[in-house]
Parts: C-alpha cells; structure tokens; sequence
C-alpha cells in the first residue's frame, strides 16, 4: 500500500491557507480557509465560448435524436459496465475542456446488471435491444445480484404489500442511490493522498477481534482501496494523471468530475447526487484568477462544460420505473449556498456561473440546482436566482437553517431530490415510500385490498358500520400503522443488507470518511389525502358505500370539514400526527447497521401511480386520482390562497421528516407581479418568509396553465421546456401523458 | 388611573364587525409587496367588466371582527418583508368604512402597513363619512384607487354612478399627501379610446404632491364571465375581448404609466 509523506506540501497547494486539511483529510476546513464570498450582483458574468456552443449543439442533437429514436439512443449490451470498462468517449475531443463519458460513445447506456439481471434484461428489451445470452448466464448462474438477494429473504407479508402497492418504488432492483462523494477530494488531495489515508484507516478498523462488522468493514475498504487505483486508471485513459492534487482550475472541475464519474460508471442509483462541489471549485478558479491563469470567459467554459457532462448522464430503466419517476431523472442534485456556522455565506461567484450555464446553454433538468436558502443570503443573490426560476423553473430551494441545525455541519449536500447529507461522513439508506392513503382504507376494509380486493394486511375487523365512527377508526387505524411500519421497515433491512452484500458503492465510499453515520430513510405518500380523510371522518360525517363484497367504494361526508392547505391547525395538527406517530412506529424496529430513522413526505412523479393504485379516499379523491404530490395539500382543498397552503406544509415536522418534506409550488407570472422587478420581490420575500416560517423545501415553477396545455399538444415547439415536479426538474415533453396531465391539473396559483 | 375613556367608549363598544367575501393570503398585485388582501362584501356600482359579481350583495358573507382578521393576517407577517402588509378590497371597501376604520387603526399599532383599494364610489365630503374617512386616511399608508372613466357621463354608463366624487376623493388624498396607486381597467369599446385615454393621462399628471406612485392599465378578461352564467345575471360586455397587446401598450403611453416609478423605491411610514 502507498504510503504519503505528510512532511511535503504539494506544489499544487501553493496560494492556499493552511490549517487541519493538510494533516487530514478534511474539504470543509479547506472551504473555510480559502474561499471567498461575493456579495454582489450578476454583471460579471460572461455567455458561452463558441466551443461550448458548438458541443452544446451536439449534445442538443443528440437529445432530439435520442427522444425521436423512442427514449434511448445506443445502449450496451455486452460490457458490464466498471469504473475502467469502457475506453475514453468524446463528444467532440479537440473543444472539450471537461472530458469524460459513461460509455466509449455521448448517450450510449451503460450494461449495469448488479442490481439486478432481470431489470437490466428488462430495461434493454423494452427499448428493442437484445440481452447478451454470456451475460444472462453469468449473472443468472454464476454471480448472484442484489434483486436475486433480497427475493431469496423477502417475507411473503413484503411481498405481498409490495405486489399490491402500499409500499412501492423499493430499491430492490435496482441501486439504492442517494450516497453523495465527497469530490473535492480529488481534486484538493489527488487519488494517491487518499489511498494512503484509506490504508491507514484499514490498519486501525477494529481492536483485532474479526467480529461480522469490523470484516464487513475490512472488506469495504479494500474495495474503496481498489475504485481508487481504478479512477487513476480511467482518468489515465484520457490523458491525465489524478494521483495528485490539481493544479488549475480546470484540473479542479476535471479531477471532481473523474470522481463523480467512477461512480455513475458503476450505481445506476435512483440519485447520483454531485453533492456540494461549487465552494471548492470557486477556490481553484479565483487563485487562476488571481494569476492571471484564466480570464472569466474561460472561467465560465470550464463551468459551462462541467454542467454539459452532467446533463448528459444516462442510464437504461424499464417502463415500471419510468412510469414512477419519469423524464429520465438521475438526479446529478448539486446544492449551493447557504450560510456557514460561523455565520459567513457561502455565495461565491462559481454559484452564479452554475446558474448561469442555463442562460448559457438553454433550460436542463439537470443538474437538479438547489439553493439551500436562508433569508440571510445576499440579496444580490436571491434576485438573480429568482430570476432564473421565473425564465427556466428548473430550481429549487431548501431551508439551510434547518438543516445546517438539524445535521450539525454547514458542510452538507442534497444526496437525491430532497434529502440533506453530511458530505464528508454521512450517508443515506434510501427507503422509497409507503401509501398512507391506502393505510386508511386497509383500515376500513379489514386488511382487504379496495381495489384487487385480496387479503393483504392482516385480517382485522372491519368497519361495518353506515357511517364511521372517529374513535373505532383511529383504535383500528394504529394497529394498521403498526402492521404497515413493521413490513416497511423490515423489508429495507433485507434491502440494505443485501445492497451491501452484492452492490456496495466502493466508488462513492471511497470519497468518503471510513466511518460513517447511517441514516435509515423512509417515505410517506398520501399525506395530504390520509389527513383530509381522517378530518373527513372526524368532523364530516362520514358515510360508507359498499359493494356486493363490502369493500368499501366510496364515501359521502354529511358537513363540511377543515382540509389541510389552509393553515387550520383543526386539520394541519392530523398530518403532523401521521408523520410522527408512523415515524415512532418504524423507530422500534431494529434498523439495519445502526442507522438513525429518517422520513420524508416527497414523491416526485410517483403520486401519479400511487394514485391510480389507490381506491377512492373518504376526502372524496376518486378511484385511480393522482395524489397530490410531496406535503402539497389535495388538488383544490386550498381556500386561502398559496401563503395559507405553505404555513400548512411548514407545520410538518422536519425533526421527523429529516429526509425531506416537498412542496412544489407553480404560480402564473401576472400573479407574481406585472413586471420583472417586482417578480423577484415577491418570490424573494415569498422564499424568505416560507424558511422563516421552517418550511423546508420548494419548487417553483412560474408559467401559464396556457404553456403547457400548448406544450403537450406540440411538443416540438418546446423542446426545453422544464418543470420542477416534487424534488426534481424534468424536460415537459418526455413525461407521460398521465403525468402531463397531472401538472397541467395541479393547483396553479392565479390572480383574476 | 384615569379610565374615563374606556367607559365611555363601552356605551358603543359592540366589536364591529366586517362581512367578507374572501381571504388571500398571497396577494402580490394588490399593492406594495406581498399583502394579505381581506376582499370585503358589498358594492353600490355595477361596473359592465366587473369580474366578481359575487361580491355585489351587502350585508351577506362571513362575518369578522378586525380582531379576528388582524390575528389571522399576523400569521403571514414573515412573508411580507419591508413593504407588504393588509389590503382591504372588496366589493367596494368603503361601503364598509366603521369596519375599515377600525381594522386599520388597530394594525397601525401592530406596525402593520395598511393598503385601502377601493374606487371611491361611497366618497362624500358630508357627515359622518367624511369625519370617518378623514381618520381613515391616517392610518392608511397607500390607496389603490380605481378610476373607472375619466368623463362622469360615460362613467355612468358604465358603472351607474358619476365621478365627481371620485375626482374630488382623489384631490383629497393628494392635498393631504396621502399616497397612491391609480388603476384603470381598459376595456375595448367601453374605456379604449385615445381621447379618454388623453383626458385621463393629464388629469394624473396634474395630481398635486407627487402622491401617485404608480399608474397601472389593466387590460379588460373574461375570466368572471363564468360567475355570470352561474349567477344567471346577464353580462353586458358579451363578444367583447381582451384588448391587444398594442392598445395596452397605446394606453400605458397615454397615461404616461413608466413617469411614475416613486413604487419602486415606496416604503410604508409609522404613522404618527
């Protein structure tokens, strides 16, 4: 193993601060050593080089082709895809400042079967490819997959609730994701500074006793050991030597990228989070700054292409998931902003030039660009990125008061959609979620699917009665939590074991402290619909209607009742109930490798098929309705207008729901205000007075119901067209039309 | 202590109370900033273009005491910066002046910024109303004032009712520096007409004291049709359309909308 001379300070390092990052591995010291705010406005920036423009075109192409060609353009079938599978890929070599491809080819998918043969098989032959027979063989006969794995422990309660869908979207064929590399790393230390800090780590795991966790653990590090040696190797491939620190800032942004790469080479996770990247590559730009190294146009280049890459990140889905989370969503999540423990903000010019890339280059959903938001940002700031929600609507926005508080560190990043991580030792298991919505009508119908009608939960007493009785229903409703929580959470164990049993993430580990704090995530869907429908029963008077087999089919409330959405505490108090109290039922289960419960209410597109999985809700939602997505409140429940269904939102408790709690707001522009200016005024203090208020995460999204009934018919005409659905940013044109649908009916704040 | 005051106050001190149409909390076009727009019931005109019929009828809606919207409003306090705050609009909000007076006076000692939208239709300079406006006035920090036609004869058509005390509503504030925003809804065939447009534009220039902050034209929709169908009440601007882009521009120039900019940099004042 590589031993490294902590006496020596590398030539790369010349013009840093020095302070503990030198003697350990340590991103967050070196950020507070060295960077610098910005505090003014957007003026400085620069548009596109003509070779951004012109691979940007390219890439444009590219995408048309690959939407007209049915949604994949070229996939693998052969290779198995590795950190050093595939040989060097360009888009075009000689203009390309940030290089680096998953595959030898732009947009060709990568053949990943870890998570499971049959997925990958599956995937392949929905977009008219054959499965390549050698492979079939090997990962059916000889090598064993994570799916194969979790299917040979699963119980026949988890497979039934999976099957009938009170829980859904579980990570057990596919890669669990949501693990954020600490990249700068990389680029700070070079790959041979963290190969002799990883060996020192395996020397010291343990007291000597070979117990299963210190083997596990020797056993992870090795592999972490070996995706380092393999990102020298790949990087090799493209001409450049990672081993040590970068030198410029380009070296910077490429050595980061080499890193993010290993792992989108080897997860084809839910989310391939980038983590929080911009701080440090604004410390490597301003030193060739300050040089005379670059000048802001290339400064800008080197971003502008950064973000190209990772727009450009693929993998190969079956249409199950795809009909869960639809647009092609990798969730490349990249955070910035927020403010520091010592009380600086952490705006720096690189987190302008990353909002600029989509003036740059036109509209992307990703990278999926969240601001962690405090009302003490720099005004200068907010405006421009205000604006930039208002012209593309690809950005959201996370409370980072909340969690800067909730997780100790100002060194965190947004590791899927929604959910924050410690960059350097935090990681997260990702749960998926369970249908609360469904919950409730198992409680009515004894356990008995409403819509398959089979016995899936267990067969308690149903209701009976014409109208329900509130406390008969809450007495049986928290023995169907408990039934719900206990199948929940013990299927992500078998989950999480067997990940890191045949899918562990070497590569994003590796980036990684050796130690780690677990986070064990759950979800909840149907929030909103599970609150109205208890308020529903305890204050409307409701009534039951039955078929000829007694499952209840629908239901008639007598009187008017408080629905969530409207800052009434009547009903707001329920939803924060059913978060907690499903929370404190999950949490007496064993959690597997002592991981910390977490929970999020957020469900990006998956609301629609929650929905068309869920019979009619006593709140009155219809049989096969979309959910309303994340903590949004029902479609039309809100009387109030938009601040009332925010302060609802904002009531649910993120000291629970750590792992997000979702909002997605959409809004006219004649409702934000007449003229530009005053646009950024409102969404500014509209931003601001939601964080104040703990609300914890938005989208937003500013355009007319008009655009997008226009959008669907001719999608051709708007080909960069992006909304921000729960937790990400998706082209319109490449959701289904369901879920088109579903935007287009969602609750648009409007003035008259 | 002396309580003199309180006692003769109980004689009359019944909690007034306001009858509401609706609540939106978000309203950002209703005055500076975001503002908590409290639309009051009941209007004495029958504007052709109105789009919210539903708010015609007096004394119906739910009833509110300034106490109770002032606790609801304080909810949204975070949200309103350093210029939003409470409008009050209605229906005519005026027609309820005992009601606004108080809701305002107590928010003025919340050090809550007060806006009154309103089209001055109630305006007279007789009494009690105008000793009640006059209080009104200083606790209101902006006015969004409504002129529905510059010529009274044609603002009868249109609304049943002249403009002379409108006109004279307005010389008021402006002589009392009382700010404001003047509003003017452009309907083909009703207000689009150069000539009145003209009339119109100079009369605001010579509004005295600089009060007004900003000049809005806001083209005529077709969005409270709909409440006129369900309502089974005949609309009276049937077939006519949104104006164009062009006549909104045309407008905008005739009132010579982008000489007022004061809004932009307008800061409600503590009132002393």
């Amino acid at each position: 193993m590589i031993t490294f001379d902590k006496t020596t300070t590398p030539k790369a390092w010349k013009g840093f601060k020095g302070g503990h990052w030198q003697e350990e591995i340590n991103i967050r010291d070196f950020i507070q050593q060295n960077f610098t705010q910005y505090n003014g406005d957007e003026s400085f920036l620069v548009g596109p080089t003509a070779a951004t423009k012109t691979l940007n075109d390219k890439v444009l192409a590219l995408k048309k082709k690959e939407r007209e060609a049915g949604g994949v353009l070229d996939a693998d079938t052969k290779v198995v895809s590795t950190i050093t599978s595939h040989g060097p890929g360009y888009i075009e070599k000689d203009l390309e400042k940030i290089v680096g491809l998953q595959t030898d080819k732009p947009l060709k998918r990568a053949f990943m079967p870890f998570g499971g043969i049959r997925m990958a098989d599956d995937a392949l032959k929905s977009y008219g490819f054959t499965p390549d027979e050698e492979n079939d063989k090997i990962f059916n006969d000889y090598r064993k997959t994570h799916n194969q794995g979790v299917f040979d422990v699963y119980t026949p309660d988890m497979r039934k609730a999976r099957h009938y869908k009170i829980v859904t979207g579980l990570p057990d064929a596919y890669a669990r994701g949501r693990i954020i590399p600490d990249l700068p790393r990389v680029a700070v230390y070079g790959i041979d500074r963290l190969m002799a800090e990883k060996a020192n780590d395996f020397a010291h795991i343990g007291d000597g006793e070979l117990t299963d966790k210190v083997i596990q653990l020797r056993e992870e590090v090795q592999e972490q050991y070996r995706a380092l040696n393999d990102m020298k190797k790949m990087a090799a491939s493209y001409g450049y030597d990672i081993s040590k620190p970068a030198e410029t800032a380009q070296e910077a942004v490429q050595w980061m990228y080499f890193g993010y790469l290993a792992a989108i080479k080897t997860q084809n996770g839910a989310a391939m989070s980038v983590g929080r990247i911009d701080t440090t590559m604004d410390i490597f730009i301003q030193r060739d700054l300050d040089n005379g190294v670059i000048d802001e146009t290339q400064a800008q280049e080197i971003i502008d292409q950064f973000v190209m890459k990772l727009r450009m990140v693929r993998f190969i889905r079956t249409e199950e998931y795809n009909a869960l989370f639809s647009g092609d969503p990798i969730w490349a999540t990249l955070s910035m902003g927020g403010v520091g423990l010592d009380g600086r903000h952490h705006i720096t010019k690189t987190a302008f030039r990353i909002l600029k890339t989509l003036d740059n280059m036109g509209a992307a959903p990703e990278p999926n660009i969240t601001i962690l938001w405090t009302s003490n940002l720099p005004e200068d700031f907010q405006r421009y990125a205000t604006e930039v929600s208002i012209d593309s609507s690809t950005i959201q926005y996370e409370n980072d008061d909340l969690m800067r508080v909730q997780w100790g560190t100002d060194y965190y990043g947004i590791a899927c959609c929604v959910s924050a991580q410690p960059v350097a030792d935090g990681i997260q298991y990702f749960g998926a979620r369970a249908n609360l919505a469904k919950a409730i009508l198992y409680t009515i119908n004894g356990g008995k699917d409403e819509i398959a009608e089979a016995q899936v939960g267990p067969a308690y007493e149903p209701i009976t009665s014409e109208y329900i009785d509130y406390d008969e229903f809450m007495k049986k409703f928290d023995k169907m939590m408990d039934w719900l929580a206990d199948v929940y959470v013990n299927s992500l164990n078998a989950i999480h074991y067997m990940h890191d049993k045949y899918y562990y993430e070497a590569a994003e580990m590796a980036l990684k402290d050796t130690n780690l704090d677990r986070t064990f995530a759950t979800g909840i869907s149907g929030l909103s619909h599970a609150a109205d429908s208890i308020s529903a029963i305890k204050y409307g008077h409701v009534k039951v209607i039955r078929d000829e087999k007694g499952i209840a089919v629908d239901f008639k409330a007598d009187n008017d009742y408080p629905r969530y959405g409207n800052n009434d505490d009547r009903v707001d108090d329920i939803a924060k109930w059913l978060v907690k109290e499903l929370y404190t039922k999950m949490n007496t289960h064993h959690l597997y490798r002592g991981a910390k419960l977490s929970t999020s209410v957020l469900t990006i597109t998956s609301n629609v098929v929650y929905g068309k999985n869920t019979g009619t809700t006593p709140n009155g939602r219809q049989k096969g309705e979309p959910f309303s997505p994340g903590a949004n409140p029902a479609y039309g429940a809100e009387k109030n207008g938009a601040l009332a269904s925010l302060l609802s939102t904002a009531k649910i408790p993120y000291r629970y729901a750590t792992d997000g709690i979702s909002n997605t707001f959409g809004v006219t522009p004649n409702t934000l205000g007449h003229d530009m200016e005053s646009r950024k005024d409102t969404l500014v203090n509209m931003l601001n007075g939601y964080m104040d208020n703990d609300g914890m995460h938005l989208n937003i999204n500013v355009f007319n119901k008009a655009t997008l009934i226009d959008a669907q018919k001719h999608p051709e005409e708007y080909p960069t067209l992006t909304v921000r659905v729960s937790g990400y940013c998706v082209y319109f044109a490449d959701l289904t039309k369901e879920q088109q649908d579903d935007v287009i009916s969602r609750t648009f704040f409007e003035t008259m | 202590m002396e309580n003199k005051t309180v006692t003769a106050d109980q004689t009359t001190n019944e909690p007034v109370k306001g009858y509401v149409h609706s609540i939106e909390t978000f309203g950002s076009v209703d005055g500076p900033g975001i503002r908590y727009v409290a639309f009051l019931q009941g209007c004495h005109m029958r504007c052709q273009y109105c789009h919210n019929p539903d708010t015609w009828k007096l004394n119906v809606g739910d009833e509110m005491t300034t106490d109770e919207i002032l606790a609801d409003a304080a909810k949204y306090r975070k949200f309103w910066g350093k210029t939003g705050g409470i409008t009050v609009s209605g229906g005519e909000s005026l027609v309820q002046i005992d009601f606004i007076l108080e809701l305002f006076e107590k928010a003025k000692a919340m050090n809550i910024s007060t806006c009154l939208d309103t089209s001055g239709q109630p305006f007279t300079r007789e009494q009690p109303f105008f000793g009640k406006f006059e209080r009104l006035m200083e606790v209101t920090d902006i006015s969004l004032v409504d002129i529905k036609h510059i010529n009274s004869a044609e603002h009868k058509k249109l609304t049943q009712y002249g403009n002379e005390n409108i006109l004279d509503m307005i010389q008021y504030m402006a002589q009392h520096h009382d700010d404001m925003w003047i509003r003017h809804v452009l309907v083909p065939q009703r207000t689009d007409y150069d000539k009145y447009l003209t009339e119109l534009g100079d009369y605001i220039a010579k509004i005295p004291n600089n009060v007004v902050q900003k000049v809005e034209v806001l083209p005529y929709h077709t969005l409270g049709v709909k409440k006129y169908h369900e309502m089974k009440i005949k609309y009276r601007l049937e077939g006519i359309d949104s104006p164009t882009p062009e006549r909104v521009a045309n407008a905008e120039k005739l009132l010579h909308t982008a000489d007022y900019t004061g809004y932009k940099k307008w800061m409600p004042l503590p009132k002393l």
